[in-house]
């Protein structure tokens, strides 16, 4: 499967706060790989074969590829703004499609179900229209507009709000959401979801955050973060088929998948392809 | 009463379920157990050498043996979870009680390194795992015999309560629960209660669709 344009890409390969010069062994599209300090305190990515892989460290995250990465990883100008609080919420291994992890991270119509009295509440299952796009300078996929009524909408909101969302997806495996900041109205919330794909049906994900909230503690971002992951990963274990099919007519979009659609359409269009499923079979 | 918790451990899980179903608040403590490992660090090594949570904490008692957390919020608020007091069903309850740490070993342990990436021999965790679920529903299937729901009663006491995270959990370690139809009912029953709360992967019962109605002389 390596003749994928999914090479190329950075992948998180892990916290940069947890590396330590033992190294942590683990994988990347089936490669065995290894993260450690090198002796000056920089990260450093070995592959199995011997070869020294590519290494950026940013969002938190040791981030390295296979092969070539013909641009600097993507940019999150938030990231670097005052005042915002960087949480890093750490890794948990999900049995699913690297790209089925970040489809389900783009769909709000399972909100009410999935994670009930927290981001949705029956019966405000409604999903009103909102636009998606592919924007051709920054090859990104992009839903702006999304609305939706939400119970708990973020551990500094006190009560039910109306949130509204941006999807950004900037690279194959990962997912940027910016959402209405409930103690600071005129900016964002950035919640991201990083995928390291271990295999086409087994990932770590690495979810990240940069949040306006003075008041909560660390503790309790990332609990709430793991929380709503972890109501994640039981359906994403039990998705089938295992992979993402990303032929038409597979599955059958409605409004709510409008975002899911274009994604496809995008990793297609780039033959992303590891972790999809190209032929009804 | 303070609970050093973790929202994802099932064992910290235990105690705010027994809480919540005696009628007990608590006062919340998070511990970032994952990832940064706070259940190690000198504060709670201090509090509890065995570094693990749930550590309970009431005045100068310190807990951190769940079960023995049940035992305490069952005699303080809800006496009934403790059992009747008859010789069978305490020997039950404490033969559960026991057995619970094997579920936390086997199918807890099974978790960790499924979900957390936490080192361990899989294979063996899993058919660990597995053997004690078969335990367990064989003795659900004799309870049923003795018209009993429960582990030790036909009311829920503390042993179900120590029992039933874990086992609720085991898919997210890799195990199905398919194969057993007596843990699933038991488990119904359970997620039945007044005053259940969930945790993720966890869910309450909620009746989504309202029963078909069938006119009478149909069909
Ligand atoms: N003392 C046992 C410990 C329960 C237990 O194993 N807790 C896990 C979290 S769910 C733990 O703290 N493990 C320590 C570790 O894995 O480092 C109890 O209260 O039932
Ligand atoms: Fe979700």
């Amino acid at each position: 499967m390596m003749q994928d344009a999914m090479v190329d890409e950075w992948y998180p390969v892990g916290l940069f706060s947890q590396l330590d010069v033992n190294g942590r062994k683990t994988a990347l599209m089936g490669e065995p790989i290894e993260v450690a300090l090198d002796a000056e305190d920089r990260a450093k990515v070995t592959c199995g074969d011997g070869r020294t892989l590519p290494v950026c460290v940013r969002y938190g995250h040791v981030w390295s590829s296979l092969g070539k990465p013909q641009k600097d990883l993507f940019a999150i100008p938030e990231a670097d703004q005052p005042g915002r609080r960087l949480v890093d919420v750490g890794v948990i291994r999900v049995r699913c499609s690297p790209l089925r992890a970040v489809e389900n991270f783009l769909d709000i119509a399972h909100f009410p179900f999935v994670h009930t009295d927290i981001l949705g509440a029956e019966p405000h299952t409604e999903v009103e229209d909102y636009k998606v796009e592919i924007r051709q300078q920054e090859d990104e996929v992009w839903a702006t507009q999304v609305k939706f009524y939400q119970p708990k909408a973020a551990k500094s909101a006190s009560g039910g709000i109306t949130t509204e969302y941006m999807y950004r997806v900037p690279a194959p495996t990962c997912s940027v959401l910016y959402k209405t900041c409930p103690p600071r109205p005129c900016e964002w919330d950035v919640i991201t979801l990083f995928v390291q794909p271990l295999a086409e049906d087994l990932c770590d994900v690495w979810p990240w955050m940069a949040l306006f909230d003075d008041v909560t503690p660390m503790t309790d971002l990332i609990h709430f973060q793991q929380t709503i992951f972890l109501q994640d990963r039981s359906i994403l274990e039990n998705q089938i088929p295992r992979l993402l099919p990303l032929d038409p007519g597979m599955e059958i979009p409605t409004r709510a998948d409008l975002t899911s659609v274009a994604y496809r359409r995008w990793l297609k269009r780039h033959n992303y392809t590891y972790g999809a499923q190209l032929v009804a079979q | 009463m303070k609970l050093y918790d973790y929202v994802l451990s099932p064992s910290c899980y235990k105690v705010r379920l027994m809480a919540a179903l005696a009628g007990v608040k608590l006062e919340i403590r998070p511990v970032d157990f994952h990832p940064g490992a706070e259940h190690r660090g000198t504060e709670l090594l201090a509090l509890n050498p065995a570094g693990s949570i749930p550590i309970l904490e009431e005045g100068d008692l310190i807990l951190t043996e769940s079960a023995a957390m049940l035992a305490y919020l069952a005699a303080k608020a809800a006496p009934e979870w403790l059992g009747s007091g008859a010789p069978e069903e305490a020997a039950r309850i404490q033969q559960w009680l026991s057995f619970a740490h094997r579920l936390t070993a086997s199918l807890g342990g099974a978790r960790l390194h499924e979900m957390l990436l936490r080192p361990g021999d899989i294979g063996a965790l899993q058919a660990q795992g597995i053997a004690a679920l078969r335990e367990l529903e064989a003795g659900l299937v004799e309870q049923g015999l003795r018209g009993m729901r429960f582990l030790a009663s036909d009311q829920p006491t503390v042993a179900d309560i120590a029992c039933f995270p874990y086992v609720a959990l085991a898919p997210d370690g890799g195990i199905p629960l398919d194969p057993y139809p007596a843990i699933r009912l038991w488990s119904r029953a359970i997620r039945g209660l007044d005053n259940f709360i969930e945790m993720p992967g966890i869910h309450r019962l909620h009746e989504l669709r309202p029963e078909p109605h069938v006119e009478p002389g149909e069909v």
